[in-house]
């Protein structure tokens, strides 16, 4: 496809959580749309490592841009997962006042959300609060619920969005890190187009280009000689707890937000696991996804102050994510410099919250700007969701397992994933071991990959004909193994 | 498909206690999920097995095939590539006190699902857990910093060198001094890798001494006892490891240092495996995170018995066979008294009436059992949570001490058994409640 003549309509340089949703709702027209990612695979940058919370719609004053995306974003959710299958509950959100000098602040948060429209939100007294949630600290004095609150997987929903896309006839190219962007004239229609290079040689030409690039949305715009911005990159560090850990609420519970950050958080995850933090520390590096002994203790302590059965005992591994910070609101703007080019940069918390209302608001800017849409009549906006051995019924299963035997075959151990997902994670292009893992936990449960790393190393071979010097943990130089004996 | 008894795991502990029962007449068959039997050993290419059991020094596959050359003889089935989905009891009261426990047939349900068989249920009128242990991960131990390619657990790293035939790494650094940690460095070594260091937090090694001397010391690898991994460096592939001294119980981070490397095993101890277990309600110990059991090795859940690594981490293969083949004979006593036998004839929840408590007083980590049966010789397996190089193991009740041994060169990563005669306990009151302790002693 790169290799064709014909510009692309539009092309989205960022495979994250906004490209992706800014992909899915333009493959609705008749386009031809490029994503470009710089890594391996989508949803490997700021959006593989977050929150994964659908926020309420409280926790940002009304007037920012943010804040109404937040709130209509929210409200999409059930029929995109309705179509695409991903992972997601609306379990609630609690904000648990510990002290009764936070009242005012979960006061002023309770009319925060009122003016923004937040659905459903509600003042809460102690009584009420344990009983929406038990395992609450009993120094609970009131709080906040926001019933509309939910939890996503992250990437599953990345996943499930480009794979739509692609469905409906959009390109992908991972590996794809912008270095430079030109206007260049198109030989045949004589239109003046982007053509946007990557630094292994690659280039791809579009009418039309979309910055979505997380943190490096300020690189690229610079590519593109556009306006000149900073992201500063702010780390978020994570526990996350097993399946079968005692600290799980069932509903995500916030602590009373200060200035900087919503504070350290209790959520339990869709798939059963428990995460606590994050924290939120302004870095230099954009590739520091380093976790500090200092931090993760911090994390705990918090965690506890909320949900005081959380335990150190049952953590199975720690991550950080960077978030790219950049002002107080989210940047989604027409260039004022660059012609045809729309900037959605700045994208932090509720960034996943808002994703399906940032698409429909850059859909908004293509057509003020002049970007021709008609409806793709192709279009088809349903994504079968991979289907799970560990979630069928034993007479399902054995049905199941009688016509593809891959899926009696459990390869993750701890999280009962077969053979048969992990053919077909491998099938939809994630094929590193990072890949595999996002698109099916396995590498994620209690043993971390003690038992299955070596088997999915094989599947992974065998599927793909790559050698073993080609399996990587992530792409780029991050091989796994180093020989052969 | 019905058996007097399903064995969970084909490593060494469900062989073994397959052997014990089939030697009684029991019908029992083995599950594994590998494709081949002998759990861990095959990839233990190393000798050092079966020196207690065998009177010889074998390697891990040569140990596991001669367990299994005996299995198959007996004619024990075996599904492998197989794995337990569940296992249930449909009906709680059969094989328990209740009038009706006396028939056990059908007590438990085994969900097995396979790509070669599909999906299968097994009835059976008890269980033996021998599924091994997991090995502990960075996680598990909070080690901070990069998130790169090339850290691997001990026991993955193995797996990957002996069975698939590929080097995870050409400059290696092990964090915890862990057996399979302390092997890995002599394979790594040679395998053509450099084992830059073996860094371990406490102020003793964790694995044998034995192997300290053949894999560290004859090949000239460092050892850092008393340093903290302060955190693992690298983007894409590990490039160091960040280590410090420790002072006063903190790592002294104005001392720290870097060993540049490529790769990182951990060998950071193993913990029971025990998930089945947890599902089908059976307690567990927290001090080994194994099943909590009687004097039969039986689990407070009737007819449910565990042995081996699920049951508590063992230092050698020899021992792990000698408690299944305990575990085996347990059973099979259970399955011969159940056939046919009166409600009266076992306490309440199925644990032996009469049973003492035992619980783990100083220098003591565990003991396995956690109770112990007045009547008969028994063994009990301990370790100490401190190195001496003489020590007195003591089982006391209240202030008299009812059993005594001698000890020498007693190390944590060693394990100790008392084996406790006949008669010993015999005097004690059924309320009496054990204390086990050992207590350093002066040498002459």
């Amino acid at each position: 496809m790169i290799s064709d003549n014909t510009p692309f309509d539009v092309a989205i340089v960022g495979a994250g959580v906004s490209g992706a949703s800014i992909a899915r709702r333009l493959s609705r027209y008749r386009l031809r749309i490029a994503i470009l990612e710089r890594e391996a695979d989508v949803s490997f940058g700021v959006s593989k490592a977050n929150s994964g919370i659908v926020h309420g719609g409280f926790h940002h004053a009304s007037g920012f841009l943010k804040t109404r995306l937040e709130i209509e974003g929210a409200g999409m959710f059930d029929q995109l997962q309705r179509e695409l299958g991903f992972p997601f509950r609306r379990c609630g959100i609690l904000v648990a006042a510990l002290h009764p000098d936070e009242m005012r602040a979960v006061e002023h948060l309770y009319s925060q959300g009122l003016a923004n429209g937040a659905p459903g939100i509600e003042l809460c007294s102690r009584e009420r609060m344990l009983a929406l949630e038990p395992k609450l600290s009993g120094e609970t004095v009131g709080g906040l619920y926001a019933p509309s609150g939910g939890i996503v997987e992250p990437y599953r929903y990345v996943f499930s969005l480009i794979e739509s896309a692609k469905k409906n006839g959009a390109v992908l190219e991972t590996g794809f890190g912008v270095s430079t962007a030109s206007r260049v004239s198109d030989a045949r229609s004589g239109e003046t187009v982007w053509k946007i290079d990557s630094s292994d040689g690659r280039s791809v030409r579009a009418r039309w280009a979309i910055n979505a690039a997380g943190l490096r949305a300020d690189e690229v715009s610079r590519a593109f000689g556009a306006e000149d911005f900073e992201i500063s990159p702010r780390k978020d560090e994570y526990f996350l707890l097993d399946k079968l850990a005692e600290g799980r609420p069932s509903r995500v519970v916030f602590p009373v937000p200060s200035s900087v950050s919503k504070g350290m958080l209790v959520i339990p995850t869709v798939e059963g696991t428990t995460l606590i933090g994050p924290t939120a520390d302004p870095v230099p590096d954009k590739d520091d996804f380093s976790t500090t002994s200092r931090r993760l203790a911090d994390i705990v302590a918090s965690a506890r102050g909320l949900v005081p059965s959380v335990s150190e005992r049952d953590v199975i591994t720690s991550f950080a994510g960077l978030r790219p910070a950049l002002g107080e609101d989210f940047f989604i703007a027409s260039s004022s410099v660059a012609p045809r080019l729309i900037q959605v940069a700045g994208i932090q918390s509720p960034g996943l919250t808002a994703s399906p209302a940032v698409a429909e608001y850059v859909k908004d800017l293509l057509l003020r700007d002049g970007l021709e849409l008609s409806e793709n009549p192709s279009y088809d906006p349903i994504v079968r969701a991979p289907v799970q051995a560990r979630t069928l019924s034993p007479e399902d299963l054995a049905e199941l397992v009688a016509k593809d035997p891959r899926y009696g075959n459990v390869v993750c151990r701890c999280e009962g994933i077969s053979e048969a997902e992990i053919v077909e994670a491998i099938a939809h292009g994630h094929a590193t071991l990072d890949g595999v893992k996002f698109y099916t936990r396995a590498q994620m449960g209690r043993c971390q990959g003690g038992f299955c790393t070596h088997r999915i190393i094989g599947i992974i071979m065998r599927e793909t004909g790559l050698s073993y010097d080609m399996i990587t943990k992530r792409g780029g130089q991050s091989a796994v193994l180093e020989d052969e004996l | 498909m019905t058996y007097d008894a399903l064995i969970v795991g084909a490593g060494a502990a469900g062989m073994a206690a397959a052997l014990s029962l089939a030697g009684r007449g029991h019908s029992c068959a083995i599950v594994d999920r590998e494709g081949f039997m002998g759990g861990i050993l095959p990839q233990c290419i190393h000798s050092g097995f079966g020196l207690h059991l065998f009177g010889e020094e074998l390697t891990g596959p040569e140990f596991a095939a001669r367990l299994e050359t005996e299995v198959a003889l007996a004619g024990i089935p075996t599904f492998l590539n197989t794995t337990v989905l569940s296992i249930e009891r449909p009906d709680p009261a059969r094989g328990s006190d209740d009038p009706r426990g006396s028939d056990t047939r059908g007590a438990f349900r085994a969900l097995l699902s396979s790509s070669i068989d599909g999906v299968r249920r097994v009835e059976c009128r008890s269980v033996v857990l021998a599924m091994g242990s997991r090995e502990r991960n960075r996680g598990n131990i909070r080690i901070a910093g990069d998130r790169p390619a090339g850290i691997f657990t001990a026991g993955l790293a193995q797996r990957l060198i002996n069975v698939d035939g590929y080097l995870p790494g050409k400059r290696a650094v092990i964090i915890g001094s862990g057996d399979i940690g302390l092997i890995m460095a002599r394979r790594l070594s040679l395998s053509g890798a450099k084992v830059e260091a073996v860094v371990e937090i406490a102020r003793y090694p964790s694995g044998l001494a034995r192997n300290i001397a053949q894999c560290l010391d004859d090949f000239g690898i460092p050892l850092y006892l008393s340093h903290a991994t302060l955190r693992i460096v690298g983007k894409d592939r590990v490039t160091g490891v960040e280590v410090a001294p420790l002072v006063n119980g903190a790592p002294n981070v104005d001392r720290a240092f870097t060993i540049p490397c490529d790769t990182v095993l951990l060998s950071v101890g193993l913990i029971p495996e025990n998930e089945l277990s947890s599902r089908m309600g059976v307690p567990l110990n927290p001090a080994t995170n194994g099943a909590s059991v009687d004097s039969r090795l039986m689990t407070a859940v009737p007819g449910v018995f565990a042995c081996g690594n699920a049951l508590h981490i063992h230092d050698l293969v020899d021992r792990v066979v000698g408690e299944a083949t305990r575990a085996g004979s347990f059973c099979a006593d259970w399955l011969e008294r159940s056939r046919g036998k009166t409600a009266g004839e076992r306490g309440s929840g199925g644990q032996v009436l009469g049973e003492i408590s035992v619980r783990a007083g100083k220098n003591v980590r565990y003991t396995v059992p956690s109770s112990l049966d007045r009547a008969r010789a028994q063994t009990l397996s301990t370790r100490s949570m401190v190195p001496m190089d003489h020590g007195n193991f003591c089982l006391r009740d209240g202030e008299s001490v009812v059993f005594e041994k001698k000890l020498s060169w007693v190390r944590p990563g060693e394990m100790i058994f008392a084996e406790i005669p006949e008669g010993a306990l015999g005097a004690l009151r059924t309320d009496a409640a054990l204390e086990a302790s050992i207590d350093p002693e002066e040498t002459a």
